[in-house]
C-alpha cells in the first residue's frame, strides 16, 4: 500500500507539471505576441459602423478589464492563473452574456463521450486482433487486416473524416453526417432520442477508431510476437496448456501493460483527432465549439476552451496512471 | 548510415515500396519548377472543366490547372514538412542524448518535462497560435511554433537508444581515455542514433503534414500559399463536392495519402531494422 502511494503522489506531481507547462504555453501564445486581442476586437466591432471616440473608449477598457489585461505582467499573469483555477473565463463575446463556462460545460459531455467511446472501442479491438495476428502468424486474413490497419493509420484524423463524410454523404447517404442528435427530437431518456444520438455518432466514432485501431493493433503484434518466443511460453506449450489460455493469461496479459502506458501518453494526440472529426461532421462538442470561437473572434471562449482541454487530458491520464497498477503488479512492489 | 539505407532497399519490400510512393510523389512535386502557370495566378485556364487529356486532372472553379497547382501544393507541403522535422530534430537529439547519457537525476528531470509535451493537446494550443496572429501567420512561423511544440515523443525514443549506449564498455574506455562528453555523445553516440533519427524524421513529417492539412482546411493558417491544405479549403469554399467538381478535391487527397502511406511505410521498416528482436523474427522466418 505504501508503494502505491509513493507511486500515486509521483503521478499527481507529474499532473501538476502537466498543467503547470501547459497552461504557461497558453498564456505565452496569448500573451507573448505582438497583437493586442482589444485592439483587434475593437476593431473587428467599429468595422461595421462608425462608433464616437467616447464609446471606443469605453469599449477599449471594459474589454481589458474583460480580458484580464489591467495590469502589469505580474498581476495579468496572475489572474490569468486565477481564471483558470476557479475556472471562470469572463462572458463569451460571441455568445453574450453566457459565461465561457456554461458554454463549455454544454459542450463537454459530447466531447467525453465521443472520446471515451471511439478510444475504449478502438484500443480493445486494435489490441484483439493485433494480439491474435502475433501469435497466429500463419493467417491470411490477419495479415491482411496488419496491412489494412497500416495503410489507414498514418492517413490524417482530418482526412479519413472527409472521406467517410463524402462516402456517407453524398454517395451513398444512408446515416446522418452532421450534429449530435436529430433536430426537434425533444431531450430525454426515450428510444427515439437515443437512438437518434447513436445513429449520429456513427460517423464520428468510426473514423476515430479507422485511424486508431492501427496503431494498438501494430503496438500489440510486435509486443506479442516477442513475447511468444520467451522461455515460459514454449513450457506452457510444452506442458499441453491450451492455446487460448496461453494467448489470453500468458501472452496478451504481459502485453498489455505497455500498451496502457501507450494509451495514456498518445490521450493528448486522440483529443486533437476528436477535436477535427467533430469539427468534420458539426458535432456538438468542444472541438466544433473551438472552432466557431475562433472564427466569431471570441478571444475569451478560445483560452477557456485551450485551457479545459489542457486539464482535461491531464486528467485522464491521471486516471489511466492510477489505475494502471491494477494491470501491473510490479508497480506495487517497486 | 548509408549502408543501413542500401541494406534495406534491397532486403526490405516495406522500405522499397515506401521509397517508390515517397520518390514518386517527390517527382511529382519536382514539376512545380516546370509549370507554366504561377502558382497565385487565378483564371488562367478554362474554369470547373473535368479531367482530359488537356487538363489532366481537371481546372477548379478559379480557374486554375488542378495538375500544375497541386505540383506547388505538394512541394509546399512536403517543404513544410521537412523543416519542422528538421527543426524539432534539433531539440530532440539534443534532449533524448544528454538525458540518456548523462542518467540519473537529469534525466528524471528532463523526461517528466519531455512526457509533459506529449501529454498536452497541442491543437488547441496551435488553433490559439492562430488566433492571436490571424494575418500574421506565416509558414516559417507555424514551422517554428511546431517544431517546439512536437519533439518530445522523438526525444524519448532517441533517449532510449543513448541510455543503453551510455553502460556499453566502449563508453567506459572514451571517459577513461580523457574524451570530453560532448565528444562522446556527438563522434560515438551520434552514429548509433542516426537509424532511429531517420525514423522519428519520417514520422515527424507525417505528423507535422497532418497538422498543416487539418489547420488549412480550417482556414487557420496562410491560406494564400498553395499547399494541399489550403487546395481543400478553397474546394470546400467554392463547395466544389455540391457542385460536382469532385476532382478538385478529389487529387489532393488522394496524393497526401500516398504521401502519408510511403513516409510510414519509410518510418515503420527502419524501425523494424533497428530493432534486433524482430530483426531476428524475420531471420527465423526465412530460415524456417
Amino acid at each position: 500500500m505504501q508503494a502505491y502511494a509513493i507511486y500515486a503522489l509521483k503521478r499527481l506531481a507529474q499532473f501538476v507539471l502537466v498543467v503547470f507547462i501547459g497552461i504557461n504555453l497558453a498564456y505565452l501564445i496569448s500573451h507573448a505576441t505582438p497583437i493586442d486581442p482589444v485592439e483587434q476586437t475593437v476593431s473587428a466591432a467599429t468595422s461595421f459602423g462608425n462608433a464616437s471616440p467616447e464609446a471606443i473608449l469605453m469599449m477599449r477598457a471594459s474589454l481589458r478589464e474583460l480580458y484580464g489585461l489591467e495590469g502589469g505582467a505580474v498581476s495579468q499573469y496572475a489572474a490569468f492563473w486565477r481564471r483558470v483555477l476557479v475556472g471562470d473565463f469572463g462572458p463569451s463575446l460571441s455568445a453574450f452574456p453566457t459565461p465561457v463556462s456554461t458554454l463549455i460545460g454544454r459542450a463537454l459531455p459530447w466531447t467525453v463521450g465521443l472520446l471515451s467511446v471511439s478510444t475504449c472501442l478502438a484500443f480493445a479491438l486494435g489490441n484483439l486482433l493485433g494480439g491474435l495476428a502475433g501469435y497466429f502468424r500463419e493467417s491470411r486474413i490477419l495479415k491482411l487486416a496488419g496491412i489494412a490497419a497500416m495503410a489507414v493509420h498514418p492517413i490524417p484524423y482530418y482526412i479519413v473524416a472527409f472521406v467517410l463524410l463524402i462516402v456517407f454523404g453524398y454517395l451513398w447517404p444512408v446515416l446522418p453526417i452532421s450534429g449530435g442528435y436529430r433536430i426537434n427530437t425533444p431531450w430525454g431518456w426515450n428510444a427515439e432520442f437515443v437512438l437518434s444520438v447513436v445513429t449520429h455518432a456513427i460517423l464520428p466514432v468510426a473514423s476515430l477508431v479507422l485511424v486508431g485501431v492501427g496503431g494498438w493493433f501494430m503496438g500489440m503484434r510486435s509486443l506479442v510476437s516477442n513475447i511468444v518466443s520467451e522461455d515460459y511460453v514454449v513450457y506452457a506449450e510444452l506442458a499441453g496448456v491450451s492455446r487460448g489460455r496461453i494467448l489470453g493469461a500468458y501472452v496478451m496479459r504481459n502485453a498489455l501493460a505497455p500498451q496502457v502506458t501507450g494509451l495514456a501518453m498518445s490521450l493528448g494526440s486522440i483529443f486533437n483527432g476528436a477535436i477535427i472529426t467533430e469539427q468534420v461532421f458539426g458535432y456538438p462538442g468542444i472541438g466544433t465549439l473551438l472552432i466557431q470561437a475562433v472564427h466569431a473572434g471570441d478571444y475569451s471562449l478560445v483560452i477557456g476552451i485551450a485551457s479545459v482541454s489542457i486539464v482535461a487530458v491531464s486528467v485522464a491520464v491521471l486516471i489511466i496512471d492510477l489505475l494502471y497498477p491494477l494491470l501491473d503488479p510490479r508497480v506495487k512492489v517497486a | 548510415m548509408f549502408t543501413v539505407l542500401r541494406d534495406l532497399l534491397r532486403y526490405r519490400t516495406e522500405f522499397r515500396f515506401g521509397a517508390i510512393l515517397t520518390g514518386f510523389i517527390a517527382a511529382f512535386a519536382a514539376l512545380s519548377l516546370v509549370s507554366p502557370y504561377p502558382p497565385q495566378d487565378q483564371f488562367v485556364v478554362p474554369p470547373d472543366l473535368p479531367p482530359s487529356w488537356s487538363y489532366w486532372f481537371g481546372t477548379t472553379s478559379r480557374g486554375q490547372d488542378v495538375f500544375w497547382q497541386l505540383t506547388f501544393a505538394i512541394r509546399n507541403t512536403m517543404l513544410f514538412g521537412l523543416s519542422v522535422a528538421v527543426l524539432s530534430r534539433l531539440v530532440s537529439i539534443a534532449i533524448g542524448m544528454w538525458s540518456g547519457y548523462k542518467g540519473g537525476i537529469v534525466d528524471r528531470l528532463l523526461m517528466s518535462v519531455n512526457d509533459t509535451f506529449i501529454v498536452i493537446p497541442l491543437f488547441p494550443l496551435l488553433v490559439l497560435f492562430y488566433f492571436v496572429l490571424r494575418d500574421r501567420m506565416s509558414w516559417p512561423l507555424l514551422a517554428l511554433a511546431m517544431a517546439s511544440l512536437g519533439w518530445a515523443y522523438d526525444a524519448r525514443l532517441i533517449r532510449a537508444v543513448a541510455l543503453s549506449l551510455s553502460s556499453r564498455e566502449f563508453t567506459q574506455q572514451c571517459v577513461f581515455s580523457g574524451m570530453r562528453t560532448r565528444e562522446i555523445v556527438f563522434q560515438e553516440h551520434l552514429p548509433y542514433v542516426l537509424p532511429i533519427v531517420f525514423y522519428t524524421t519520417m514520422n515527424n513529417m507525417n505528423w507535422s503534414i497532418g497538422l498543416e492539412v487539418t489547420l488549412s482546411v480550417l482556414g487557420f493558417t496562410d491560406i494564400d500559399t498553395p499547399t494541399v491544405g489550403v487546395m481543400i479549403y478553397w474546394a470546400n469554399q467554392h463547395t466544389a463536392l455540391v457542385a460536382g467538381v469532385w476532382w478538385w478535391v478529389f487529387f489532393p487527397v488522394l496524393f497526401v495519402m500516398i504521401l502519408f502511406i510511403g513516409l510510414f511505410l519509410l518510418a515503420i521498416s527502419t524501425n523494424e531494422y533497428i530493432d534486433p528482436r524482430s530483426r531476428l523474427a524475420r531471420m527465423g522466418d526465412v530460415s524456417g
